[in-house]
């Protein structure tokens, strides 16, 4: 199941957020991942499990090659919360709002 | 509603909402900018170790956007990007590890007052930028974790997500 809290565990890891960094502006593939950091490829292979499973990276086949890429579910559990924080706030103040209205209203 | 179909419900990237309040734009206005402390949830979301008491705007382009703490001591939330009162504010939202602004996170909060009626405003709220955060989740892991903190509130959300409630 996606959700926040599992898509921001999966984040806790530094190298596993460097790996999902490497994604946000185009696919790539393991090997193309791995290069220029100080992981193997099978150490990448694993992060790239645990992000898939978080909702955060999707994987498609081209010939030989995977390729992995931003799975936009993580991102969309992150804006269900907000959403949500935002539905609270915006109605205190609306609340809030509506007070200040009445009290500045001269009594007939 | 232009603007809907630009920013539909596909978009991912953004939260849009919108209330209507019972008030004339100037008073919503201010109760938004200048009276932040009595509405914002303070007591689940805060990011200062100490008991938040007011949420500040500095009323003025580059003004702070932040929290005080019962202590006196201040937390910065974001900046203030546009500043016009009273129809529309932009605020930076960038909350680092630290709690320092961190310019590689700049989620953005639009805020139009628009009148509706001669006592009547519509509210509309964007938060957009939000894939900003896959950068900096470590961050918000560390504030949602805090006890009574924001875990309290993403558990709230997560149970109504996971109830399949709509927002």
């Amino acid at each position: 199941m996606i959700n926040a809290e599992r898509a921001m565990d999966a984040l806790g890891d530094p190298t596993r957020r460097l790996v999902f960094k490497r994604l946000r502006n185009r696919t790539r593939s393991v090997g193309e991942i791995a290069e220029g950091m100080d992981v193997s490829r099978p150490a990448v292979s694993q992060h790239l499990k645990v992000l898939k499973a978080a909702g955060l990276v999707v994987v498609r086949a081209e010939g030989a090659r995977r390729l992995y890429g931003v799975d936009t579910r993580g991102i969309e559990a992150l804006r269900g919360w907000l959403d949500g924080f935002w539905e609270e706030a915006l109605v205190a103040f609306k609340q809030a709002a509506e007070r200040e209205a009445t009290k500045g209203r001269k009594p007939r | 509603m232009t603007e809907q179909a630009r920013f539909g419900a596909a978009d991912l990237n953004s939260v849009r909402k919108t209330v209507i309040v019972e008030a004339p734009p100037a008073v919503a206005w201010r109760v938004f900018t200048e009276q932040m402390g009595a509405w914002w949830p303070l007591a689940v979301y805060k990011i200062g170790k100490t008991s938040a008491v007011d949420a500040m705007i500095e009323p003025r382009v580059g003004g702070r956007w932040y929290e005080r703490g019962d202590d006196g001591s201040t937390c910065d939330w974001g900046t203030v990007l546009s500043w016009e009162p009273p129809f529309r504010l932009v605020l930076s939202w960038d909350i680092s590890a630290d709690w320092q602004p961190d310019p590689s996170l700049r989620t953005e909060i639009e805020v139009r007052f628009i009148a509706e009626g001669r006592n009547s405003t519509r509210v509309e709220l964007e938060h957009r930028h939000l894939d900003r955060y896959g950068a900096r989740r470590d961050a918000m892991r560390a504030v949602f974790n805090e006890d009574g903190g924001w875990g309290r509130l993403l558990q709230m959300f997560a149970d109504r997500a996971a109830a399949g409630a709509s927002p």
